[in-house]
């Protein structure tokens, strides 16, 4: 039910959806409302994408900018879909680094590219 | 003397003196018979001399906006002179020549030019002047010397033959400017249409056009030409296929184009492609036909574009038209036949290929091919539909079987499009029991989406003349008879209902025969909701009804079917009164819809509406005035019949069946109705033997049951053409008054008013008419007058204002001069304590368009605009009255205000909103949920549009709409969610400041309850989060 938020963020190397690419699907996104717990995988496009780590930060940061507080948002990619799965994942679960990420402005603007409404 | 002394005091002035004013002066002069041409010539004497061109060119210069102006007023000895004097200048002096030329365009233009003078003008203009090399303007005039003279010295100027076409082509050889190139356009199409000698120079002056095709031109921003791409393009167009013998230039150069990339070349080329092929033939075409065929196939099968498929696939029907065009040479082989065997031959194995991959691309093409001329059609036919026969018997699926008889269905429909000769068979008639058999079989398929298709194929099929025999049609029916009560599916069952809609038009007797009965057995069965479980997927008994009677109504084409259909609609609502079920009222309104459809066909079918004014009408008078009558008599549980729902539905029926325009008719019946309303004379009913008097009027003895049947009165009365006069009208709008002024039950006293205001709305005007409205006026004056003390005044005065509000309606939308004393007294209520709501909910009434009275469907009269005139004349009143309002009664002016507002469309409000925009700000702090969504949805579009209006009071707008996005009601949540979103678009500086407030405050309704309010809020915190990031 919350794929809708994240179905049209922008690949950053396409002029395509995540959900086009079919980087996201429904049935690999798991909400149980009553723990506020939302949990996303995400299969990149290709086992060696360089890109995987700033959509996973794009995902990340649109459903935190969509959800409640109250959820606990984790993404992490569809095991055994990337080459570096576990630091990737290690990245995106740690708060400290997803907001260091996000004060880098170069870093900002690409992942709020990605989550620019399409015209 | 003295006025030769004037002369060359002016000349001096122009020449010397550099007065461009003095011009002007000599030409009024010219015109005024003061002075003459070849005066102004002998005036400027020595300075045509000069030996320094820069004073010649001056002197030559005034002489030529003189003329200009004056020569319409030259005579023919003068134009003779000045004409061969100034082609003389042509040889003089290159600064000189944009002067020479303005004077010659001046000579060009004067209807007196001497014969051959034309002639000798355009030779040296051709042989002295270079073109190309002059200034843009000079060149315009060039063109226009030439498009002057071919106007008006048209056989002059053949005679110059082959001459003057290449001298043509010589000036405009390399043009570049737009203005010009439409010009030279126009020409060069002129030459060619008014057939000028072409001579050797057919491929020439194909050329110097064909160069600049296709045309691409972006117009600069801010031009003040206003020349666009499009006429160019048009006007190129008319050049390059303005003539035959270019064909073998043209085709070529498109077939090259057609390979371009860019799309517009594409699509520039085959519409060009589509427009030559009107005057090409046979002849033309011949030779690129195979390369032509290949191109379009190419583009058709390959393109994503659907512009360029439409332009590809209308190419190939202008092609094959031009082809069956073409004269049949006795000893040539059949060019039509020839291409549309290449067609064949490489669209028809696609339609056999398994995946089926091209199929819909090829029957496109197959399509556009045989829909140019009988002729086509009937060859790709005969061809097609062994084939798609036999292919729909391969393929098993459902899915490839749809889309196979898709496409059976345009061809068969393809047919239809030419007339036959009374004696030659349809073509179709050899396919015609193949055909059946496939779509009985898809109408038994267990996919919906086949079902749907042999529906329509098979009201297509019904459709076509002489084809099917009376038992094909029995067949079908039967099968129709079984998707509309059998099938579960909603879908299916609308398409059956549709498909019986056309057939029954044509083969009425089928219908009558099997499915009126059928359906007639089925609203006679009662069956138990229970007895169903055995088969979960069949609509249930109740649902089963509704569709007999939709069915009913849908088959009530012809009159014969008419007067099957419409008893047995009548019978049933005569039952349903003994119904126990509880969805009795339900069903009634149903069949009453259905009843108004039958009204609605019957429009303009004199037999059919006969018969419903003589049957429907009565009946359903008949059938409430008894109910109304007995009831009170019997004291029984009250009958559906009474219900104000099925009364304004039977009123629904009635208003349909009066506002059809048949005079005659209608003026013979409502004389009885208002014969039965007046005096109770029931001998017009079908069942007169009432047990009691029918007496509506006997106000206030008459019981509610009686009087609220004035809602049928009104529908009959009210829904009158203008030109039937209502009998009794005067007694009628008396008793009607009192009924409005005393009744105690609402639903009289209103559908009263609403009878009176649709009576007075048509009321021929003069002092009849203001006498009446005075009558009433003082009535409400003194109906509305408050005494305190009196309990039982609360219903009256609101009974009065009722009255007050549709009388105000009726007269506002006929701009009548009264109308502007009723709104004031509305305005005034505002601030009645008891009728304030009330009064600020009716300006919804007077801006909106109701249902049953005084609407376009009822021939109210109704100016155009009345809501843009109502809304500049009492605005600023109610904006007035806001201001000077005490707090109570401010949420009334904003509600009534918000009514106005809303009623408009959004473009004529741009143009009002910024001066009401401190009272909107306002508005969204009022409580009342009607004022804040009324005003949010008038705020949307401002902050979009005005954003520097609403920069101003950004800090009042985030606050407010923040406030708003907990409000109770889920709308007020969304629209105020939208508001924000659209702030965003207001400057960056202006909302940057309140970023991360919005953000936190945006936080809240993202854990809202309904899915529609997170939708929003998630929009718009996003963009808030965007706004000043970079990136954005």
């Amino acid at each position: 039910m919350y794929l809708h938020l994240i179905r049209s963020i922008n690949d950053p190397e396409h002029p395509l959806s995540l959900e086009e690419l079919n980087v996201v699907e429904q049935l690999r996104v798991n909400v149980v409302d009553h723990e506020n717990s939302v949990s996303v995988a995400f299969t990149p496009t290709i086992p060696h994408c360089s890109m995987a780590t700033l959509i996973g930060l794009s995902i990340k940061v649109k459903l935190l900018r969509s959800l409640p507080a109250r959820f606990k948002v984790d993404v992490h990619i569809t095991p055994g879909t990337h080459a570096s799965e576990n630091a990737v994942n290690k990245q995106l679960a740690d708060k400290e680094r997803v907001a260091a990420a996000l004060e880098n402005s170069h870093l900002l603007e690409v992942v709020n590219q990605c989550l620019s409404e399409r015209l | 003397m003295a006025a030769d002394m004037r002369l060359l005091g002016l000349v001096e002035e122009f020449v010397s003196g550099l007065q461009d004013g003095a011009a002007k002066d000599l030409a009024t002069g010219v015109i005024d018979g003061k002075c003459t041409a070849l005066e102004i010539v002998e005036a400027l004497g020595k300075c045509l001399t000069n030996s320094e061109p820069r004073i010649r060119s001056r002197g030559i210069q005034l002489l030529s906006q003189v003329l200009l102006l004056s020569y319409s007023s030259l005579k023919q000895r003068e134009v003779e002179a000045l004409a061969i004097f100034y082609i003389d200048r042509l040889k003089d002096h290159y600064i000189i020549t944009p002067y020479v030329l303005q004077g010659l365009k001046a000579l060009s233009m004067s209807s007196v030019l001497p014969e051959g003078l034309a002639v000798t003008m355009l030779k040296a203009l051709f042989q002295e002047v270079h073109v190309q090399s002059l200034m843009q303007s000079d060149r315009h005039s060039v063109y226009t010397i030439i498009s002057n003279l071919m106007d008006t010295r048209e056989q002059e100027l053949k005679s110059l033959a082959a001459d003057f076409t290449f001298g043509f082509i010589q000036a405009m050889d390399g043009e570049k400017d737009p203005r010009n190139l439409l010009m030279a356009f126009q020409i060069s199409r002129d030459i060619i249409v008014n057939n000028y000698e072409l001579g050797n120079f057919v491929e020439e002056f194909f050329e110097i056009t064909s160069c600049y095709f296709p045309i691409d031109f972006t117009p600069p921003p801010n031009d003040p030409h206003g020349i666009s791409q499009e006429e160019l393009v048009l006007s190129l167009r008319s050049v390059l296929t303005a003539t035959p013998r270019f064909a073998e230039f043209l085709l070529p150069l498109l077939i090259e184009k057609l390979d371009s990339d860019v799309q517009s070349a594409k699509v520039d080329s085959l519409r060009t492609l589509t427009t030559c092929c009107r005057n090409y033939r046979k002849k033309e075409l011949k030779e690129f036909l195979p390369a032509l065929w290949h191109s379009i196939r190419r583009e058709v099968f390959q393109t994503a574009s659907e512009k360029v498929e439409a332009e590809g696939l209308a190419a190939l029907q202008a092609l094959s038209t031009s082809l069956s065009k073409s004269v049949i040479d006795s000893d040539a082989e059949d060019s039509l036949d020839a291409f549309l065997n290449n067609v064949l031959q490489d669209c028809k194995h696609h339609l056999c290929e398994p995946d089926m991959k091209l199929v819909w691309p090829s029957a496109k093409l197959l399509q556009a091919a045989a829909s140019a001329s009988y002729r086509a059609c009937s060859k790709i036919n005969s061809c097609i539909f062994p084939l798609l026969l036999e292919q729909f018997n391969k393929h098993k699926q459902s899915s490839q079987r749809w889309t196979i008889l898709g496409i059976l269905k345009i061809f068969i429909k393809l047919i239809q499009k030419w007339d036959r000769d009374e004696e030659d068979e349809n073509p179709l008639c050899a396919f015609k029991d193949q055909l059946c058999v496939l779509v009985f079989s898809a109408l038994t398929d267990s996919s919906v989406q086949l079902q749907m298709v042999g529906t329509s194929t098979l009201a297509v099929l019904a459709s076509q003349q002489d084809l099917l025999s009376s038992s094909d049609i029995e067949l079908s029916v039967d099968h129709l008879n079984r998707l509309i009560l059998q099938e579960a599916d909603p879908q299916v069952c609308a398409a059956a209902l549709e498909a019986s809609t056309i057939i029954s038009a044509i083969q009425p007797s089928a219908f009558i025969t099997k499915m009126v009965p059928a359906l007639m057995q089925d609203l006679n069965t009662e069956r138990m909701e229970v007895k169903d479980d055995g088969e979960p997927l069949a609509p249930s008994g109740n649902a089963l009804h509704q569709r007999s009677i939709q069915a009913l109504a849908a088959i009530s084409t012809h009159p014969s079917i008419v007067k099957r259909t419409v008893p047995v609609l009548l019978q049933h609502l005569t039952n349903l009164q003994k119904g126990t079920s509880g969805n009795e009222s339900d069903m009634a309104i149903l069949i009453c819809q259905s009843l108004q459809l039958v009204a609605e066909h019957c429009r303009g079918a004199e037999e059919s509406s006969q018969y419903f004014h003589q049957m429907v009408v009565p009946c359903l008078l008949g059938l409430a005035i008894q109910t109304a009558v007995q009831d009170c008599a019997s004291e029984i549980r009250l009958g559906i019949l009474c219900e104000e729902q099925v009364i304004t539905a039977f009123g629904t029926v009635i208003s349909t069946a009066y506002s059809d325009g048949e005079t005659e008719r209608a003026s013979r019946t409502i004389s009885q109705i208002v014969a039965l309303y007046l005096d109770g004379d029931v001998s017009s009913l079908p069942e007169n033997n009432l047990c009691r008097k029918f007496q509506p009027f006997q106000s206030p003895d008459s019981p509610w049951p009686q009087t609220q049947l004035i809602a049928l009165l009104q529908a009959a009365v009210c829904s009158l053409p203008k030109n039937i006069i209502v009998p009794q009208q005067e007694r009628l709008l008396e008793r009607l008054m009192e009924l409005a002024c005393t009744s105690d039950h609402r639903f009289t006293y209103t559908s009263a008013a609403k009878c009176i205001a649709g009576l007075i709305n048509k009321y021929p005007a003069g002092e009849q008419l203001d006498s009446v409205l005075q009558d009433v006026l003082k009535k409400i004056d003194s109906g509305l007058e408050r005494n305190a003390g009196v309990c039982a005044q609360a219903t009256s005065r609101t009974r009065v204002f009722t009255l007050l509000l549709w009388l105000t309606k009726s007269l506002v939308l006929r701009y009548h001069s009264l109308a502007a004393t009723l709104t004031d007294k509305l305005i005034q209520l505002l601030t009645d304590p008891e009728l304030g709501t009330e009064a600020a909910d009716g300006f919804s009434v007077l801006v909106s368009d109701s249902s049953d009275v005084l609407n376009k469907a009822t021939h109210a009269d109704i100016r155009i605009m009345y809501r843009q005139r109502f809304f500049t004349e009492n605005v600023p009143k109610l904006v007035q009255g806001f201001h000077s309002a005490s707090e109570d009664n401010k949420s009334n002016y904003l509600k009534a205000l918000s009514h106005v507002l809303n009623s408009l469309p959004k473009q004529v409000l741009m143009t009002e909103l910024p001066s009401l925009l401190t009272l909107l700000l306002e508005a969204l702090s009022c409580s009342d949920q009607v004022v804040q969504l009324s005003t949010l949805g008038c705020l949307h579009p401002l902050l979009l549009d005005a954003t520097q209006t609403m920069s101003l009071h950004v800090d009042t707008l985030v606050n407010k709409l923040l406030n708003l996005t907990s409000s109770p009601a889920m709308k007020v949540r969304i629209a105020s969610l939208q508001c924000m979103h659209a702030l965003t678009k207001l400057p960056p500086h202006v909302i940057l400041p309140h970023k991360p407030r919005v953000i936190q405050a945006l936080a809240k309704p993202l854990d809202d309850k309904k899915r529609l309010v997170r939708k929003e809020a998630v929009r718009a915190r996003g963009e808030w989060f965007l706004l000043g990031s970079p990136g954005s």
